[in-house]
């Protein structure tokens, strides 16, 4: 394999502190959310008694999926010995972090007392998912952290490739924790079963990759590196068959459940009649996230245009399924009496709704601030960002017509 | 005055049992009171038997009385306000015959809220009593979404007016305490109370585990049922006529 060279971002011009300063500037907003939520108490939110988890988690669950998903392409170049992505391995373990930190904190900051995280972090039931999730966060932090200083300190390269093994495998049982969250939940139709952990790693692959390209499209873009078409070719590809993963797996989750009458009204709430639910699963999930990119990305070459559009889809995409998984999952009611009409002053019986404050949209987006301000500081600090990536020679603009906003493509100035 | 004080009181004022028939004793009485610095003991299950066919769909003074005895205010937002106790209307499509019950914290012998709480905030008494420890709750509402009875609220703002016996905070999550504070002065539940005081005398609340208690007696003796059964929870609170 050639000598890559990495290099850090040049800080401080005027592109720089432009983005530092956005970024800044909504992380400010976030806390401010944050602020008048805690202050006030969470009844200023949407939440309630019915829908306990709102948008914050939302935001929230999609970066930490997204956090082992980005890691990834550091696992293909080491654990799996692909050449092409080993360049891409430092910035992927950077973004694998910066995500999991940007989803910690929303999650963090829309607890009923963030002022205990120390409970959190001193008092374990080691029966609960919850708890084990709080380990494998932390573990996740101290591997990957491990995994990067093998990558970046040629003294301590023997331990690279255990590094990564320990890494790839860390990663998949912190998906497979995740998505137990809602998989070892009995008492909701649309939760309790053992597909959740699979169709959460599924969807890590694909919403971790669509991040992380478009954050490497958007340095490279910023920075006027070189990138290589086959570079840009090859991540396209690796997307488009995460995509189908995920999609398969939704399939799976959802003919499973119809096969139990039991879960048919609460699956019908989901395909059928669920209102906005129903539309961001078909709409948002499956068409935007899934079918739209996968056709885009499987049509032919991938240009720039065409891998940048697609993954801002699966991104789109992702923070719906997510949504759909969460709040569609608590808007469909308990069944206390299964088979009767139920109803009373809680809101038995009755399908909840949720409308999303603007705080609470505000502290997600802060989470995806933080997570691209720590990959912006860190690459400015570490030399993090290979100088050029790819064999080919790039174009200067795709070669190809890709049917995106012409937006899409413009190349903001450093 | 004082726990201590309080509790003394309590077992020096001690009523008479209501005695049925030999053995049968109809409501516990504060000569039953736990001593203080006495462990909760594994030899009780406290649970709650009811009878829908006395719980017309009008009256709430069970309600009523839980909020009284716990100090839940209305904030004139159902949607967030806290409810330990609600009435459920219970409909058959298929006969249209309508029951009245009221649900609370079944606590569960096998509680799902305990098992997800990260932090171990919410907890199992040794006598069956599931309740939430608010010193080292997070407000994370797993619990709540792990709950099938609905049985638990957040709290959405700063409370007043709070009641010695429950104290409360806004960030938490609370629900029915089977009246722990009264259970172990040896009084009965709230609810119950107030059922056998104004309602129809739907509610018997005692030891599961000692045959003599009336409720021991009427659900070895009488059909009976549990919320979600099938979930296998076992429940600590049965009902009758649904």
């Amino acid at each position: 394999m050639k000598k890559v060279d990495y290099q850090e971002l040049t800080p401080l011009t005027p592109g720089w502190l432009a983005a530092v300063g956005g970024l800044a500037v909504v992380v400010a907003a976030a806390m401010v959310a944050v602020f008048h939520m805690e202050h006030n108490g969470h009844w200023v939110t949407g939440m309630s008694n019915q829908v306990v988890w709102g948008m914050p988690h939302v935001f929230a669950v999609f970066l930490i999926v997204a956090a082992s998903g980005a890691l990834n392409v550091a696992s293909i170049g080491s654990v799996f010995g692909r050449e092409p992505y080993q360049p891409l391995g430092r910035m992927s373990g950077l973004l694998a972090i910066a995500l999991l930190a940007g989803g910690l904190a929303v999650l963090v900051l829309d607890l009923g007392r963030p002022d205990r995280l120390d409970v959190a972090m001193t008092h374990f039931n080691f029966k609960s998912i919850f708890a084990w999730n709080v380990i494998l966060y932390t573990g996740f932090f101290g591997i990957v952290g491990a995994y990067l200083w093998t990558m970046m300190d040629w003294t301590v390269k023997g331990w690279y490739k255990p590094a990564a093994i320990a890494a790839f495998l860390w990663r998949l049982v912190l998906t497979t924790g995740t998505g137990s969250i809602f998989g070892f939940l009995m008492a909701r139709e649309l939760y309790g079963s053992a597909v959740m952990a699979p169709l959460f790693i599924a969807m890590s692959f694909a919403f971790g990759l669509a991040f992380f390209n478009l954050v490497i499209l958007g340095l490279y873009a910023a920075t006027k590196r070189p990138l290589g078409d086959d570079m840009v070719a090859r991540l396209g590809k690796l997307l488009g068959v995460f995509i189908a993963a995920n999609l398969y797996f939704v399939a799976v989750q959802h003919l499973t459940a119809l096969y139990w009458p039991e879960k048919r009204d609460a699956e019908a709430f989901i395909l059928l009649n669920g209102g906005i639910h129903t539309l961001l699963f078909w709409g948002g999930q499956v068409v935007i996230g899934g079918i739209v990119p996968l056709a885009l990305l499987f049509r032919g070459t991938v240009g720039r245009c065409t891998l940048r559009f697609s993954s801002l889809l699966v991104t789109l995409g992702g923070l719906a399924q997510v949504f759909v998984i969460i709040v569609g999952g608590q808007s469909f009611p308990l069944q206390l009496f299964p088979g009767m009409e139920v109803s009373s002053s809680f809101f038995d019986g009755q399908v909840a709704t949720y409308v999303p404050t603007v705080a609470e949209i505000v502290l997600g987006l802060g989470g995806i601030a933080i997570t691209v301000l720590i990959v912006v500081i860190g690459a400015t600090f570490l030399r993090f960002l290979p100088a050029a990536l790819g064999e080919t020679a790039p174009a200067a603009e795709p070669a190809e017509g890709a049917p995106a906003p012409a937006a899409c493509c413009a190349s903001p100035a450093e | 005055m004082t726990d201590t004080s309080r509790r003394a009181f309590l077992q020096g004022t001690a009523v008479a049992a209501v005695t049925l028939a030999p053995g049968l004793t109809l409501i516990a009485t504060a000569a039953d009171a736990r001593p203080a610095g006495e462990a909760a003991s594994p030899k009780q299950r406290w649970g709650l038997l009811i009878d829908t066919t006395k719980c017309p769909a009008e009256c709430t003074a069970c309600i009523d009385s839980c909020k009284e005895e716990m100090g839940l205010p209305d904030h004139g937002r159902p949607a967030t306000d806290a409810q330990y106790i609600r009435k459920v209307s219970v409909k058959d499509p298929a006969s249209g015959k309508t029951v009245s019950l009221p649900v609370m914290c079944q606590h569960c012998a096998k509680p799902a809220c305990v098992d997800v709480c990260p932090t171990g905030a919410s907890m199992k008494r040794a006598d069956g009593i599931v309740l939430v420890d608010r010193h080292i709750c997070i407000g994370c509402r797993f619990c709540m979404m792990a709950c099938p009875y609905k049985a638990r609220s957040f709290i959405h703002e700063d409370q007043t007016g709070q009641k010695i016996a429950n104290p409360r905070g806004k960030g938490c999550v609370e629900g029915c305490t089977l009246c722990a504070h009264r259970v172990d002065a040896g009084e009965m539940p709230a609810c119950t109370e107030a059922c056998q005081n104004r309602g129809k005398g739907a509610m018997v609340f005692g030891d599961l585990n000692d045959p003599a208690s009336e409720i021991a007696v009427r659900v070895a003796t009488e059909a009976t049922t549990r919320i979600r059964a099938d979930l296998k929870l076992d429940p600590a609170v049965r009902y009758q006529g649904i």
